[in-house]
């Protein structure tokens, strides 16, 4: 039998036939690697969901019309300029005041379904309108008018005060070009934001051209792009620079506080994880003294038998790293699933797995147990064997 | 040249003299007893010998080497290379078996060797036990493996400490038998006993005492191999 061999045995019985304490050893090393894979990925896969969560906090860039207005084609043409796969969404809005008893309100007119994507926030008491003559209106609008989901509202269309005064004929001609100027609306949804947005009703785009009898043209174009705040303004400034009717700026302060948290974020994980890992050491170096101590007749023994510092020494190591190894593939895999559930349970979406997070955590744990082992093994090589096999 | 020889050896602890000015002769292949009352310093002259602990004054000379200078590493290999220890608590490691723990000396001595263990093992009639653990195996039994894991080396000296201490009359006959094996092989082997009947089998008794060497014999009645032996 060659050493190494009779080396192996000895690890591997020492730590198989002495499992109770082993388990405690290895017990503190898999939560500690556990956490530490855990935090690890969300640390890398997290600022990933957490960029599509804050996304979700609306629009991080508005084109505004610096002339009359836009078309659709000019908001394509605009957003051509913004890789596909960062766009998360583009809604154009166009905003014309109608009146509901007689009283102004505004109302804005969009894609609904573009809409949830700039403005996933927005809380939908009902549901968002998903067919012609649905409306949603904001919460204030529906308090005035005492607006419930189902009830129905009629909404005209009020051509401007000084339009109306200066040309009476034009608006008799209007009304006779569009004689469908009102519409009776099913209101589907009614929504709060706690800001302006609740002073407003939401229509589609077919309903506000039917009311006004006038093709769309968008007044401002909100935008949901998947881009840190540099590369934002870079495609805001050539958006801005292609065009000489819309100019694109950023919303300044979702992006600010977007990385600000994320940065946050990740010293916060950085802190927990050095606390993880020092506490970790701490709990196997003390298991180790326990073992030490425990095992100082045999290490009292193998002195006598002629064993030198350094075969103390690596058999003890040997016993370390196999269970920093063992613990930290154990770990490893409880870390997926600990980051997992903290992911579905916080940012409601799983987390990719990666595979090379098995072998860091199960390097990592080794070293960590290394170190904490160093200390206590450092004491065994200190023990007298004349001292301790005296007797009982 | 004997093998072993203490010249004017002193242990002291604090102002306890462990031993005062010991000087004894080990020849090779000689059987010597010591024996003497508990306090008296057996173990420590045992220590001394075996290269556990070293001596306050004096020297130690084995194999015309004197250990008492030696640095801990070097007593370390002293150890390895030319002492097999026999203790009174057996101190076999509890998760290994039978052969495995006769290996164990060969493994810090050369290399492990699973034939030889298991042949050390047959000579104290356990090859049937080699697979048991400690604690699967008797008193009598455990220190039969201890026997073998001395030999395994062939170490220049066997060294066992009160080795029938803790054994009953059956089992202490089969171990002294044992000795008498190794000692008609010509090993040197010297026991350290509180039992008469088990010093009296060997050549030579010293006695301890406070100490000092109180007084020694030579056993008249000795039918072992070696019989020329002189008082010191
Ligand atoms: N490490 C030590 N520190 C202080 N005193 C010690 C130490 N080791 C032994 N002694 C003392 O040295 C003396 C001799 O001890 P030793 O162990 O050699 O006795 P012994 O003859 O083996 O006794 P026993 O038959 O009880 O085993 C004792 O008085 C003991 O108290
Ligand atoms: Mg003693």
């Amino acid at each position: 039998m060659k050493k190494r061999q009779m080396y192996m045995r000895m690890v591997t019985a020492s730590l198989l036939r002495r499992r109770s304490r082993m388990v405690i050893a290895l017990l503190a090393i898999a939560i500690g690697a556990t956490i530490l894979s855990g935090l690890v990925t969300i640390y890398v896969d997290v600022p990933r969901q957490l960029s599509q969560q804050f996304r979700s906090y609306g629009a991080n860039m508005i084109i505004t019309s610096s002339g009359e207005g836009f078309t659709q084609e000019d908001v394509d043409k605009a957003v051509s300029l913004i890789p596909k796969d960062q766009l998360v969404g583009v809604t154009p809005y166009r905003y014309d005041t109608v009146r509901i008893n007689d009283r102004p309100v505004m109302a804005a007119a969009m894609s609904m379904e573009e809409a949830q994507k700039t403005s996933p926030f927005w809380s939908v008491e009902g549901r968002w309108p998903s067919a012609e003559k649905e409306i949603m209106v904001g919460e204030s609008v529906a308090e005035t008018y005492n607006l419930k989901e189902g009830k129905r509202v009629t909404c005209t269309y009020a051509p401007e005060a000084d339009k109306t005064d200066k040309k009476k004929e034009s608006k008799q001609e209007e009304e006779d070009i569009v004689p469908d100027n009102f519409i009776d609306f099913t209101v589907t949804g009614i929504l709060s934001t706690g800001g302006k947005e609740e002073d407003y009703v939401y229509m589609g785009l077919k309903d506000m051209e039917n009311l006004t009898g006038s093709p769309t043209v968008f007044d401002i174009c909100e935008l949901s792009v998947s881009a840190e705040s540099k590369q934002l303004s870079s495609y805001a400034d050539s958006i801005t620079g292609k065009s000489d009717m819309m100019s694109a700026r950023l919303v300044k302060r979702v992006t600010e506080s977007e990385t600000k948290v994320f940065s946050k974020l990740q010293s916060l994980v950085l802190l927990v994880t050095i606390i993880v890992l020092a506490l970790t050491m701490i709990s196997v170096a003390t298991t180790m003294t326990a073992v030490v101590a425990e095992r100082r007749m045999e290490i009292g023994l193998r002195k006598a038998l002629g064993a030198s510092n350094q075969s103390i020494v690596a058999e003890f190591m040997g016993e370390g790293l196999v269970l920093g190894a063992v613990g930290g593939a154990v770990g490893a895999v409880f870390g997926f699933l600990f980051a997992q559930a903290v992911s579905v349970n916080v940012f409601n979406s799983s987390i990719t797995f990666m595979p090379w997070l098995l072998p860091l955590t199960i390097i990592a744990s080794v070293i960590v147990t290394g170190i904490a082992c160093l200390l206590p093994i450092r004491s065994a090589t200190d023990i007298d064997p004349a001292l301790v096999l005296k007797g009982e | 040249m004997s093998l072993l020889e203490l010249k004017n050896v002193s242990k002291i602890y604090g102002n306890l003299h462990a031993l005062d000015h010991i000087n004894l002769k080990v020849e090779k292949g000689e059987w010597l007893a010591i024996m003497g009352p508990s306090g008296s310093g057996k173990s420590t002259t045992m220590n001394i010998i075996g290269a556990l602990d070293k001596a306050s004054e004096g020297e130690v000379l084995l194999d015309g080497v004197d250990i008492a200078k030696k640095s801990a590493r070097e007593l370390t290999n002293i150890r390895r290379d030319k002492i097999g220890l026999i203790f009174q608590q057996f101190h076999l490691v509890s998760y290994l078996t039978a052969v495995e723990n006769v290996m164990l000396a060969q493994y810090y001595h050369s290399v492990p060797d699973e034939k030889e263990a298991m042949e050390a093992l047959e000579r104290v009639g356990l090859a049937d036990r080699a697979k048991h653990y400690p604690s699967q195996l008797s008193g009598g039994e455990q220190q039969r493996v201890c026997v073998a894991r001395a030999l395994i080396n062939y170490p220049e000296i066997i060294l066992a400490d009160e080795p029938t201490g803790n054994l009953d009359e059956a089992n202490e006959e089969i171990v002294v038998e044992l000795f008498r094996k190794l000692h008609e092989e010509g090993t040197t082997l010297v026991v350290v006993t509180h039992n008469p009947e088990v010093a009296e089998v060997a050549q030579r008794t010293v006695v301890l005492r406070n100490g000092k060497i109180d007084h020694e014999s030579i056993n008249e009645n000795f039918t072992g191999r070696i019989k020329h032996i002189t008082l010191q």
